[in-house]
């Protein structure tokens, strides 16, 4: 079904709407089929205007079987179109969907309009003669068929999804045959049975001139190491170890081994970290990603890059913890760990992307700010953006930032090299083994200020550790002030947001001001630093609101650290805010 | 005692030794092991700005601290995941790793078999006290059962690790042991260590004569070890004892014994192979000793060849540019599907 879904995206895309998408899959590889825990569904909002949230509520639901109607049902508009696929709704399957009587047959579905199709006997028909596949084959191109009907429906290309197909299932002759046949016979039947009321036909969307594709959150963190390496004219050096959602990052990161990008696939998230670190001390760029499990382990390593003061990058792709907890959905509650989450005195920038497309100028954001200032650098990535996909205007390389640093190479005191001097950004000097003269010892055990040799000095201690502070602070003049979006000017009320939940709340605050009322938005980018100006900005509102995917975790770094009386909305269920809920909120609150 | 090596540079011991003040209690086994590897290094490194130290925590690893080259004291347990990152990225460095019992055997056991199976280009010098020594005297994973320590005051319950036996168990390709006390053993076996390609693993029975003083007294002193030190030495028969009576043969029971030469024949002894694919003969061998209190072999168990992590991945990323070309960001970023805007 994922496949199905991100091949309608792409006949979308390039067709020119703008689009997001909302990826929902269980972690059970295979779960049982009919089942509600085997449910996988892809969610697509596409349109000739601005799209940024994959949509509250979907104008159009296809339920493969009754599992898929149960789970997905509810967030179906009244009065919206369901397509069934009728073969699937046997009395095993309704059973297994928890239904007490076939739901197609009784009034539960009566506020839809419902389109039966025996999608399964249709495909079967069309795949018969098909030679050298197994009945179960040709079971399996249903889903073929769906997307020929809603490409149809919704007046897609299908030239593109044909040739994907083709590629796809090159050298088995007979499968590709069956998914082609599905799909024409999906098509055609929206073409011919006349069930359907009207066609659909969606405009091009009035984006910017230029070249475009479509990007997920984790492909754009990937091409963005790979660019960022390339601004800062360093090797790439990628370890980690697999977790969910962040392994495709590693998948995509694997194949760039013509631009010299090395990957390790490492044998814990501690060795990931590790690595990294070494390859930093050798003079690489090193990153890491994982999710919030894997940031948990590999803190002390993180910390040790704090005191040694190397570049690294963390990539966090948050998802629903404590622990285990649901791996393949979607929150954002990673803020506290990675801004405190660590021993003793341990602070590191944090970047939080808004966007699929905005994870690739994050990343060279991250590796900005690692290689200026010598530190570990979070970018806090979340299963919806890692998944999600929308049309991304494809960069000017020549005008991608060069972000190269210098490496030390002659002494910098009295004729001897001194590991621990500082430059004007406070950083200290990156000297790699391999450079004569340099040679110096580095460890986890406090630094003398200057000569970084072993120190047990309590002002030193103290010195050092406000050092450390004052270097990350000191970013703050290295980025942008955070931009009030308040059309009105006179807004009472503040919105302030991080990450991927920027979209709902985008949306939600012009579904406001459609109505005539007045608010303000503000999403911050880096969170630590924060900008210089978020104080004067959230004390510039007589209220402030501050959703967030977890129980309030920047909202209690905003009172903490400007002593603003800001309020916190959360909704903590795996899956991204509607816009309607942040609407709900912001008009109890104005 | 200038030496004339490879890059034409003249490099001495008195080059690599730091201007630290050295802090291990006086006496300790690490002098000697910081002295043989300070004197090893003009013979085996041109350039001293190639050679990097990674340690992890104990006191062992306050080892990079007394070296005049690139280190880094690392973390508990984590210097072989640490020395993986630097020599994959940077295959013109001499990386080594310098671990005790319990930052390698413990705490850090998983970085140090996955170093070796991946035959990264490193040398591993384990440091085996057979106790905690910066924590001030608990039982380690090399502690023999029985041992009444600190934390132990009742004696320890659990099987202690064979290093050694471990390390061919994950089919490292370079194993060996050696002693703190015996400065041309040491350096024999770090010597071959280092000609070694890919991961060497060196454990070295070193003393703690604050907290297990005399550990590896009947291996490695003067009044016992004539008897007890089993020498191995490639392509000879495997002889050992005051008089070198003694001998180890196959038992024919798919395992070794220890056997009088003269009953047994010298003909009859296993020729000890350095070389050997398998590594089990090895592990017989190195299973001899349940500990360092009775005949134990020292020296090489084992050398052989096998593809290096580094030059594997180097190798790749050649392919790949040769295949693909030069990678080009623009070109990446306009792969697959994509489309004009007007």
């Amino acid at each position: 079904m994922q496949l199905t879904g991100e091949r309608f995206t792409n006949a979308t895309a390039i067709l020119g709407n703008d689009l997001a998408t909302l990826p929902d899959f269980p972690a059970e590889i295979r779960a049982p089929a009919g089942s509600l825990a085997g449910v996988s569904a892809f969610q697509i909002h596409f349109s000739d205007e601005d799209v940024l949230t994959p949509g509250d509520q979907p104008n159009v639901l296809v339920a493969m079987n009754p599992a898929a109607l149960k789970t997905n049902l509810g967030d179906l508009e009244s009065g919206g179109t369901l397509i069934v696929n009728k073969d699937a709704f046997v009395e095993k399957n309704i059973e297994r969907a928890g239904y007490l009587k076939d739901p197609l047959e009784d009034d539960s579905l009566s506020n839809y309009q419902v389109f039966e199709v025996p999608m399964t006997t249709m495909t079967l028909e069309a795949a018969k003669d098909v030679e050298g596949i197994t009945k179960k084959d040709a079971e399996r191109a249903k889903n073929m068929f769906a997307l020929g009907l809603v490409a149809w429906m919704y007046s897609r290309p299908t030239e593109v999804i044909l040739n994907w197909v083709e590629k796809r299932f090159a050298g088995k002759p007979g499968i590709l045959e069956a998914n082609l046949r599905a799909f024409r016979a999906g098509y055609n039947f929206g073409e011919t049975a006349e069930l359907f009321a009207h066609q659909y036909e969606v405009k091009r969307a009035a984006l910017p001139p230029g070249r475009y594709r479509n990007v997920t959150g984790n492909t754009a963190v990937a091409w963005g190491l790979v660019a960022a390496a390339d601004c800062a004219k360093l090797p790439l050096f990628y370890a980690s170890y697999p977790i969910t959602p962040a392994s495709d990052i590693l998948h995509e990161l694997s194949k760039q081994k013509n631009f010299g990008v090395r990957t390790v696939q490492a044998e814990d998230e501690i060795a990931a970290a590790g690595a990294i670190l070494g390859a930093a001390f050798g003079g690489h760029l090193g990153v890491t990603a994982t999710s919030g499990p894997g940031v948990d382990l590999k803190a002390e390593t993180i910390s040790l890059g704090i005191v040694l003061e190397l570049p690294m990058i963390i990539v966090d792709v948050q998802r629903a913890g404590p622990s285990t907890g649901m791996p393949t959905k979607q929150e954002a509650a990673d803020l506290l760990l990675v801004m405190y989450g660590r021993h003793g005195e341990s602070p590191a920038p944090i970047i939080a992307p808004r966007t699929p497309a905005e994870c690739f100028n994050a990343a060279i954001e991250a590796a900005r700010i690692a290689l200026k200032y010598r530190t570990p650098v979070f970018i806090l990535s979340d299963t919806f953006l890692a998944n999600s996909s929308e049309p991304w205007k494809v960069p000017d390389v020549a005008e991608l930032p060069d972000i190269s640093v210098p490496f030390a190479t002659a002494p910098n005191h009295e004729g001897e090299f001194w590991p621990y001097v500082r430059d004007e950004n406070l950083a200290r000097p990156w000297a790699v083994p391999g450079t004569p003269g340099l040679e110096h010892r580095v460890g986890g055990l406090e630094k003398q200020d200057g000569t970084g040799n072993v120190s047990y000095d309590p002002q030193n201690h103290e010195y050092m550790s406000r050092m450390r502070a004052a270097k990350v602070a000191k970013i703050a003049d290295d980025i942008p002030l955070l931009e009030i979006d308040d059309p009105s000017g006179s807004a009472e009320l503040l919105v302030i947001s991080w990450g991927s939940t920027f979209g709902a709340i985008r949306a939600a605050c012009e579904k406001v001001r459609a109505q005539g009322k007045k608010v303000a938005h503000a999403q911050l980018y880096h969170l630590n630093p924060l900008p210089k100006n978020t104080g004067d900005v959230v004390r510039a509102y007589g209220r402030v609101l501050v959703p967030e995917i977890n129980l309030g975790q920047l909202v209690k770094i905003l009172r903490a650290e400007y002593l603003v009386d800001a309020k916190s909305y959360n909704k903590i269920q795996g899956h991204p805010f509607r816009a309607s809920d942040i609407e709900t909120e912001i008009l109890k609150r104005l | 005692m200038a030496e004339q090596n490879g890059g034409g540079s003249v490099l001495t011991k008195k080059e690599f030794v730091s201007d630290q003040e050295v802090r291990w209690c006086p006496g300790c086994g690490d002098y000697a092991i910081l002295s043989a590897v300070q004197g090893l290094m003009p013979e085996i490194v041109d350039k001293r700005e190639n050679m990097v130290f990674i340690s992890g925590i104990g006191c062992s690893s306050r080892f990079p601290y007394y070296m005049n080259t690139y280190g880094m004291h690392s973390i508990h347990g984590r210097a072989p995941a640490i020395a993986t990152g630097l020599a994959t990225a940077r295959p013109d460095l001499t990386v080594w790793v310098i671990t005790g019992d319990g930052d390698g055997l413990s705490i850090g056991g998983n970085h140090l078999i996955h170093a070796m199976r991946r035959n990264v280009n490193l040398v591993i010098l384990l440091f085996n006290n057979q106790i905690y020594g910066l924590t001030k005297g608990q039982y380690s994973p090399t502690s023999e059962i029985g041992k009444v320590t600190k934390s132990t005051p009742f004696g320890s319950l659990d099987r202690p690790f064979n290093p050694v036996a471990l390390a061919l168990g994950a089919e490292a390709t370079f194993v060996a042991r050696s002693l703190d006390v015996d400065r041309q053993h040491l350096t024999s076996v770090l010597k071959a260590a280092a000609a070694h390609r890919g991961t060497s693993f060196v454990e070295i029975y070193q003393n703690c004569n604050i907290f297990n003083d005399g550990a590896f007294e009947l291996v490695a002193g003067k009044e016992h070890k004539a008897e007890n030190q089993i020498r191995l030495e490639h392509e000879k028969p495997i002889r050992f004892g005051a008089n070198n009576e003694k001998g180890i043969r196959l038992s024919g029971r798919a395992s070794v014994e220890i056997v009088d030469v003269e009953q047994a024949g010298e003909e009859n002894l296993i020729v000890h192979d350095v070389h050997r694919e398998d590594p089990a003969l090895a592990f017989m061998l190195a299973h001899i000793a349940t500990g360092p209190t009775m005949p134990t072999p020292i020296g090489i168990f084992r050398a052989v060849d096998r593809p290096v992590y580094g030059e594997e991945m180097e190798r790749q990323l050649a392919v790949a540019r040769e295949k693909l070309g030069v990678g080009s960001v623009e070109k990446l970023l306009t792969s697959g599907d994509t489309w004009e805007v007007a």
